[in-house]
């Protein structure tokens, strides 16, 4: 892998460069919290940041997407107009870009969703380093690094950003300001180590996943899942900041006074009391407890079977955003019977 | 600038959508019950039209403009092509929406999707089939698909339950069923109001008196509402089937039909795309699925 580095007071500049290609969209802070935004100035971006609101598949998979126009006689005709939107993510941690790449396996496959996959293809990503905080575990989740799935990725040695040339494209921007960047040194190679190794001892939190699908088989009575259906309130907030939950609900709309009108599909969740009502009013998942069992089986359990891995990357976000602290780490913990393990 | 003009591909989704409804014709509609009609459509485009090709218990992503997307079982076997039967059951907004159609309105259409029974190994076994209620919408399907293969299957055996005989699904076909030599079916109804009925009344699982099924060389089908599942697994069992030779078509609420939007998820199996035919042997072992 090509490896260069970029002096920090120089970022503004390559940002200017590539702006004259791209929009560029950075986490941008509002009232302490983060949020991936479209930069007017580079000064606004933040790179370093724990975590934003929302993660990046707001990009891949917008909230709210229109698949298709119906126009009688032309029947149901693609929607096209906002693929070919050309932009770069500037500062997304390892775990985001984890998820993406968990994301490129869930929406590619046999049946490849074309949406997700021009938007991924037209937008690049410059991925950065971080320093994890107290509800950050990815780590555990073996996403706190990460070897595809960006363009270029960034860490921090200080005085410049250490730069890992991903793909052609990465490549090219590198070129385009290729004044810009230096080689490394011997010296920034033991520099990155030891960020490396900091990195390593900054968890908190530690989560083991190895035997997670035999836990999660032999618990799944536990009355650990009635007493969180308990204080669940449904209101799906976990997984509309979880980077890897990609569940969507398609709905058409028409436009009044014609027979034209869209199919538009919408972020959902599985928490949601409807998701898997089916004819005759039977509901699979009636109880919140079994709703919030099928979220946490699904991710530690399910994408396992399917994939080879836990679609959780340790984010920490569904921890900060549970308005009544459902804790995944406590409760895979729990679960484990290592209660104590952690903070408690 | 070259380089950044290549990432812009210009988009494919055109080409390869597995999302696109593919627009097709109602030829005919008939009231073969109160609210569950049989649908027969064509695809407009030809191409498509000659290009499709199913299993029996797979099924469509039917599309009513304007109402959306429902998962409708096809009732036709790939023995019969050219033309596609859904049986639909009037419940809501897209149901109701088809009912309005008349024939030669056009409608979306796409798939096949999901497994569909494994027909191949099926072949060469005696074939028994049991459906309750609008359960004989996707094994009618099996039904032809065997009938017409008659020579690959050794013994085989209908069994349909009904509330009575006017809410038999395919009554006058499957009353015809009942004179062949070359197979047994078994019809029957709760009640009969009509006091015309010349087939069995009393309960679906009671068949399994009137029927000699042999359970180490049976592969049994079965679909129905989840009481039909409970009474007949129990039937089967009690025969000593091994779990993996009853085969059942299960109905999850779907969004996708290709196993991304979750909406099916029994366990960890997406309905859409690992079923809608599942053992028993899967159906034990996925928490939920019946
Ligand atoms: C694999 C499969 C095969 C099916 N085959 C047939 C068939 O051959 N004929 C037929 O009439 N129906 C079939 N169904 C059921 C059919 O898909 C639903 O009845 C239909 O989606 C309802 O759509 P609607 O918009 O008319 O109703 P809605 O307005 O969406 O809802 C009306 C009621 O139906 C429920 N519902 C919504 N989606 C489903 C669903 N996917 N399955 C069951 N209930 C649902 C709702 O919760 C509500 O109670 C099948 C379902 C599946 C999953
Ligand atoms: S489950 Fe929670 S911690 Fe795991 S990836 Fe999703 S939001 Fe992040
Ligand atoms: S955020 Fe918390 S309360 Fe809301 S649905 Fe998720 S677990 Fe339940
Ligand atoms: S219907 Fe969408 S995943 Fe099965």
């Amino acid at each position: 892998m090509k490896i260069v580095k970029i002096p920090k007071k120089k970022l503004d500049l390559f940002a200017s460069i590539l702006r004259q290609h791209w929009e560029i969209h950075a986490p941008v802070e509002q009232n302490g919290r983060y949020a991936f935004k479209p930069l007017t100035h580079w000064s606004e971006a933040r790179l370093h940041y724990n975590r934003t609101i929302l993660p990046p598949k707001k990009y891949f998979m917008p909230p709210r997407e229109t698949m298709f126009h119906y126009r009688e006689g032309k029947g149901y005709v693609p929607a096209q107009e906002e693929l070919d939107q050309r932009l770069i993510l500037f500062g997304v941690h390892p775990c985001d870009i984890y998820a993406i790449n968990i994301l490129d396996e869930v929406f590619g496959g046999k049946y490849n969703d074309p949406y997700f996959q021009t938007r991924r293809k037209n937008i690049g990503i410059i991925g950065v380093d971080c320093t994890p905080d107290e509800h950050c575990f990815c780590r555990s989740m073996r996403a706190d690094t990460v070897e595809k799935g960006f363009d270029l990725f960034f860490t921090d040695l200080g005085e410049e950003y250490m730069t890992l040339v991903g793909t052609s494209l990465g490549d090219d921007m590198v070129l385009m300001a290729a004044p810009l960047f230096e080689p490394i040194t011997a010296a920034d190679i033991q520099k990155y180590k030891q960020v490396s190794s900091e990195k390593r001892q900054a968890f908190s939190l530690d989560v083991e996943i190895h035997d997670l699908p035999e836990i999660f088989e032999l618990e799944y009575k536990s009355e650990i899942w009635d007493e969180l259906g308990d204080q669940c309130l449904s209101c799906g907030s976990c997984s509309m900041v979880c980077p890897t939950c990609y569940c969507y609900d398609v709905a058409d709309t028409v436009e009044l006074g014609s027979k034209a009108g869209d199919r538009v599909r919408t972020w959902d969740s599985c928490l949601f009391h409807t998701h898997a009502l089916v004819a005759g009013g039977e509901n699979f998942r009636e109880k919140r407890s079994s709703r919030i069992k099928n979220r946490f089986y699904h991710k530690q359990r399910g994408m396992v079977a399917e994939y080879g891995r836990p679609s959780c990357v340790g984010c920490g976000r569904c921890i900060v955003g549970c308005p009544v602290h459902i804790d995944i780490v406590q409760v895979i913990n729990r679960l484990r019977g290592e209660d104590h393990a952690n903070r408690g | 600038m070259l380089i950044a003009d290549e990432k812009t591909v210009k988009t494919p989704v055109l080409a390869d959508n597995p999302y696109q409804p593919h627009l097709a014709r109602i030829v005919r509609i008939f009231k073969m019950v109160p609210d569950n009609h049989l649908f027969t459509l064509r695809f407009e485009d030809q191409w498509t039209a000659e290009r499709f090709k199913h299993r029996p218990g797979q099924f469509m992503m039917l599309s009513v403009p304007g109402a959306g997307e429902a998962p409708i079982s096809i009732s036709s076997s790939p023995t019969r092509p050219g033309v596609l039967e859904l049986c639909v059951r009037r419940v809501g907004r897209v149901t109701d929406a088809l009912y309005r159609m008349q024939t030669n309105d056009v409608v979306g259409l796409r798939g096949p999707y999901g497994n569909g029974f494994p027909i191949e190994t099926l072949i060469g076994n005696d074939l028994l089939i049991v459906a309750g209620g609008l359960g004989m919408a996707p094994l009618r399907s099996l039904v032809w698909w065997a009938l017409d293969h008659r020579d690959k299957f050794k013994k085989i055996t209908l069994m349909y339950g009904a509330k009575n005989p006017a809410e038999m699904l395919y009554r006058d076909e499957l009353v015809s069923l009942a004179d062949r030599s070359d197979m047994q079916c078994l019809l029957i109804v709760d009640r009969d109001p009509t006091g015309q009925w010349k087939h069995h009344v009393g309960l679906l699982p009671t068949l399994f008196d009137h029927a000699d099924i042999n359970p180490a060389t049976t592969y049994a089908a079965v679909c129905g509402p989840p009481v039909v599942y409970k009474y007949i697994l129990q039937r089967l069992l009690a025969l000593n089937f091994s779990k993996d030779r009853i085969l059942m078509s299960l109905e999850r609420r779907m969004k996708c039909g290709v196993g991304k939007c979750s909406h099916c998820s029994v366990g960890y199996k997406y309905t859409c795309i690992h079923g809608p035919i599942f053992t028993y042997w899967d159906a034990i072992n996925l928490p939920e699925l019946v």
